[in-house]
């Protein structure tokens, strides 16, 4: 019973840093799908999106539910300013150009989220911090529900966005067959940055979600590279794939914490993406047709 | 006479350094169906992306109802009512035929005329209404032309650019597909500006046409006219062989026996 008990709240635990790593690989995936690139700046995103819930909830007082609504706005319009601003410059230049300035993005997200808020760590009150839940005799942390059910939610959202409203589908148009989309009279960029609106704004929700188990400093953006394996494992291309994948990603680490001797819960997203890498490599939920028919 | 809807006015295209249209002019007027024949690499379908803003010309002017539209974006061009049916289709392989179809009215705000213009798209192409909830990708080639000239209605163009609709279709399906051509050009009163390489039948369908050769026109005329004139049916209607020599052939046989 004691072992059941742990195995559970292992999963739980496990599901629910993953799901942190799905929602940062949501993001990679959405603007890989539309635009073909790699935005390796996506954790120092959402280290920005989580200060700026810090500023707000802690600095001004304002609610949690407030801020974290406003961080996350405050966050995508960011994520769109980026794209419009910056980003739009290198589309057509060879992709290495983007890496580079992807990750040079990051650095100074860093730099400059260290020259505001100092390298200390940071962390504010949320409802669920240090509070349990009991479900049929299971103890479970608020904290780890939160995060599973906030991204659970989430999905559901922008599933229904990509699906209903008008501008997802033309997002959805607009990153099968990009001139068809110009020729639909669908303003292309504009909904590009809108994708990496919402990118931005789905790290800056992970960030918030993220704070009651962890605290927030200027080095959290490298959860950014576990996230980056969940997303290869999830197919690069998939959404539901990089949740699913951010998930497999965060119970094998709490696993191999549990299990195998110190050091293999750091590596063990990189041996599963290599496992899958040799396995799968088109990765779990790979699209079965080409993107042009 | 009235203005073309559409006045090409020596436009010359680069690709990088490479020149595909060398001085190209041309006129459709209102309610024709205008066509550009020409070999493979003549700029035919360079011409039709000059005219939509996907390339811009070096030099040379586009007049969409008397207004320059040269350095125009696509998408501005096509809210100004000139829709583009390109080469190959381009579909939205993922979305179904219905999401298709109302991304090709994503500039419209009339729900209720965008609803009556799918029936009607439907009433051309009764095959899309079959598959109406189907992915586009798993469409044949011929039904995904349907879509794409559907998609393209679905903006309400006063013109319409159709790049080779013919491409990669069997006989009887290309037979149909200019039936609707012709029966959107009366019924709809949209001008239609027709790129193809089957100049057979362009010329029997179109009113008026050019014939392109390495990035420049080389005739026009109205196609009874060009129809009938021998170089084109030399060239382009593979019609020699069927003149006066198999007839020789036919008598020498005759002699023969």
């Amino acid at each position: 019973m004691h072992d059941a008990a742990r195995i559970l709240q292992l999963i739980v635990n496990g599901a629910a840093s993953g799901c942190i790593y799905g929602l940062i690989a949501l993001g990679f995936v959405l603007i890989y799908k539309a635009t073909e690139m790699v935005n390796f700046a996506q954790g120092d995103v959402m280290m920005l999106g989580g200060f700026a819930a810090f500023t707000l909830i802690a600095h001004f007082h304002l609610p949690y539910w407030v801020g974290g609504i406003l961080a996350i706005v405050i966050t995508a319009a960011l994520g769109y300013a980026l794209d419009a601003l910056i980003i739009r410059r290198v589309i057509g230049q060879p992709q290495f150009a983007v890496v580079m300035l992807t990750l040079g993005l990051g650095f100074i997200f860093r730099a400059g989220a260290g020259i505001a808020w100092g390298y200390d760590s940071v962390g504010f009150e949320t409802p669920f911090t240090n509070k349990t839940i009991d479900i049929g005799g299971l103890i479970l942390g608020e904290d780890s529900v939160s995060i599973i059910a906030g991204t659970v939610l989430l999905c559901g959202v922008l599933y229904l966005f990509f699906s209903r409203t008008r501008v997802g589908v033309a997002m959805q148009a607009a990153s099968q067959n990009q001139l068809a989309a110009y020729y639909m009279g669908i303003p292309v960029r504009t909904i590009f940055s809108l994708i990496w609106a919402i990118s931005a704004g789905v790290a800056c929700l992970a960030g918030i979600l993220l704070s009651p188990i962890s605290m927030i400093d200027v080095n959290m953006g490298s959860l950014g590279i576990k996230a980056f394996a969940a997303a290869v494992i999830g197919g690069f291309g998939s959404i539901p794939g990089s949740v699913i994948g951010g998930v497999i990603v965060g119970i094998v680490e709490q696993f191999a914490g549990y299990k195998l001797p110190a050091g293999f819960q750091e590596v063990s997203s990189n041996i599963v993406l290599l496992l899958m890498l040799f396995v799968r490599p088109q990765g779990l939920f790979a699209e079965r047709m080409g993107k042009r028919v | 006479m009235t203005e073309p809807i559409l006045r090409v006015d020596s436009i010359e295209t680069f690709y990088g350094p490479i020149q595909a249209i060398r001085g190209v002019s041309l006129d459709v007027d209102r309610g024709q169906i205008v066509t550009v024949l020409g070999a493979n690499g003549a700029g035919k379908t360079s011409v039709l992306r000059t005219v939509s803003g996907v390339l811009d010309p070096e030099r040379g002017r586009v007049l969409f109802e008397g207004r320059d539209i040269a350095r125009m974006p696509p998408d501005q061009v096509m809210r100004l009512g000139m829709c583009h049916v390109p080469e190959g289709r381009e579909i939205f392989p993922f979305l179904t035929v219905r999401e298709n179809l109302n991304m090709g009215a994503y500039t419209r705000r009339d729900p209720a005329g965008v609803t009556r213009d799918i029936e009607l798209c439907f009433e051309y192409f009764p095959r899309l209404k079959e598959r109406e909830s189907q992915r586009a990708g798993l469409l044949s080639g011929g039904e995904q032309q349907m879509l794409a000239i559907g998609r393209a209605l679905m903006g309400n163009p006063r013109l319409l650019l159709l790049d080779e609709p013919s491409l990669g279709l069997s006989p009887l399906l290309v037979q149909q597909i200019f039936g609707i051509i012709r029966r959107i050009n009366r019924e709809q009163n949209v001008s239609i500006l027709l790129v193809e390489q089957n100049a057979h039948l362009a010329l029997q369908t179109a009113d008026f046409g050019y014939v392109l050769e390495v990035g420049r026109v080389v005739a026009s005329g109205d196609c009874e006219t060009l129809l009938r004139r021998a170089d084109i049916q030399e060239f382009y209607l593979g019609q020699k062989e069927a003149g006066a020599r198999g007839t020789r052939r036919w008598k020498k046989k005759r002699l023969w026996n």
